[in-house]
């Protein structure tokens, strides 16, 4: 049983994060006006970036980069698995640190910019993971995930015991997704601002690596967002596809703010809302 | 196996000297008018993850470093547009004491759009053109003959200083 959900994460998390992702530019751009490309571009960005030359800038950057997609593929598994939530946060924060080796260790400023933002990034969004974790346990008194759904189906709804977990989770969902107004490190789009951040040094099948770890994080972190509704799939697929949509529409219509603003309003909003929701748990529940 | 690089040509715009007539112009194939993201087009501004590059303006001799810096950081297989007249032959400022003349006196052009300023449609004629050149170099690649190389090689024989290039 865990085997066969490790197998089918593996292999199905890219295809279904590559169409979400290829879903997502184009309502972009049809919310740019613009007509937008195929729904399978991201697929064959991909295969392009792994057909073209090799350029080594170093020899330590390309083994960084596959740690971090093992790693993130080790993260979802645990997940997917039904593993212990803990190390699903864990397992993902060494991943960022293996990106972050991998944009440091270029003689790039750019890349070096990028890497710094990068952490920063994972310094904004690790209280909430954490939290998440903790949460989870309080409701459910276990930090396995395989329990955590049982119990949610058995009847513990998630989302009306942790609303404001869900609230800090949506939050930092911009950041994971590399989207506006948290896209600081590297955006998503082909956008120009120091050059491409954390990717700046990483090209052909280097970066290959890095696009195909970010479809496997999208999922991970949908699912994540997912277990809040274990006991009602279709309530939460459907919230899943309204919150991406509100994704996209504050990737179109925000602009990039400065990373003070990103550090400091995370986690306001992890401390204001997610915290004393977790509190008011403890106190009351 | 085809050749995925014409679904998904990048490209990376440097304006040599160009009076900005032709460069805004290429932006406004980006623009919804005529969104060459539709041909999985984009504007990446990193010669190292980019496929295309498209050149404005001619060449001077205070910018030759610069354009042969971006080319040889851009990976095989790769082309280069040069686009309009300045950056075909140098245009009005062939003349000008300090010009070189065309793109091609410094690094290889595959395909020259002309115009003064080129026409946006033109520009994107010339892109599309340029893919069937980009695809016959991506078999070439693939059948081993070998345009991969060094890139600390090239940037020696370039005389280009590494660290600028981002070698260690
Ligand atoms: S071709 Fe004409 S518009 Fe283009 S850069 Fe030269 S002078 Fe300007």
């Amino acid at each position: 049983m865990n085997l066969t959900w490790i197998v089918l994460f593996l292999i199905l998390a890219p295809f279904v994060g590559g169409l979400i992702c290829g879903l997502d530019r184009i309502v972009t751009a049809r919310m740019q006006r613009r007509v937008g490309p195929p729904i399978l571009q991201p697929f064959f960005d991909i295969i392009k970036l792994f057909q073209k030359e090799r350029l080594r800038i170093n020899g330590i950057q390309g083994f960084c980069v596959l740690s971090y997609l093992v790693l993130i593929l080790v993260t979802g598994a645990i997940f997917f698995s039904g593993g212990d939530l803990l190390l699903v946060v864990f397992a993902l924060m060494l991943a960022h640190v293996f990106l972050v080796l991998a944009g440091e260790t270029a003689n790039s400023s750019y890349s070096h910019i990028g890497a710094q933002r990068e952490l920063l990034q994972v310094m904004s969004v690790e209280p909430m993971l954490i939290l998440y974790a903790v949460a989870f346990y309080i409701v459910s008194g276990s930090f396995t995930v395989a329990t955590i759904i049982e119990h949610g189906i058995l009847g513990i709804s998630y989302i009306w015991l942790l609303p404001g977990v869900f609230l800090g989770i949506a939050y930092i969902f911009t950041i994971k997704l590399r989207k506006s107004p948290f896209d600081l490190s590297t955006s998503h789009h082909g956008h120009q601002e120091l050059v491409k951040g954390i990717t700046t040094e990483m090209s052909g099948p280097t970066l290959g690596m890095y696009e195909i770890a970010h479809l496997y994080e999208v999922i991970i972190i949908l699912g994540m967002i997912g277990i809040f509704f274990a006991g009602n799939p279709l309530l939460g697929l459907c919230v899943l596809v309204l919150l991406y949509f509100l994704e996209v529409f504050v990737d179109c219509s925000t602009a990039r703010v400065k990373w003070q603003l990103m550090v400091q309003s995370s986690w306001l909003v992890i401390g204001l809302i997610a915290f004393v929701n977790i509190l008011a748990l403890s106190v009351f529940g | 196996m085809m050749s995925y690089i014409t679904k998904s040509p990048w490209i990376i715009h440097y304006d040599a000297s160009s009076c900005n007539g032709c460069d805004i112009e290429v932006l406004a194939c980006l623009t919804p008018l005529y969104d060459v993201e539709r041909f999985g087009i984009i504007n990446t501004g990193n010669p190292k993850h980019a496929d295309i590059l498209l050149i404005t303006g001619s060449v001077n001799e205070q910018n030759k470093e610069v354009v042969q810096n971006i080319y040889s950081q851009m990976a095989e297989p790769k082309i280069v547009v040069a686009i309009g007249i300045c950056a075909s032959s140098g245009g009005i400022f062939r003349e000008c004491y300090n010009v070189m003349g065309g793109v091609d006196k410094v690094i290889p052009v595959d395909v020259y759009v002309p115009g003064c300023a080129a026409r946006p449609e033109s520009i994107i004629d010339g892109v599309v053109k340029g893919l069937a050149i980009l695809a016959e170099r991506q078999s070439a690649l693939k059948a081993g003959k070998s345009m991969a190389r060094d890139v600390r090689q090239t940037a020696k024989a370039e005389n280009i200083d590494e660290s600028e290039v981002g070698l260690q």
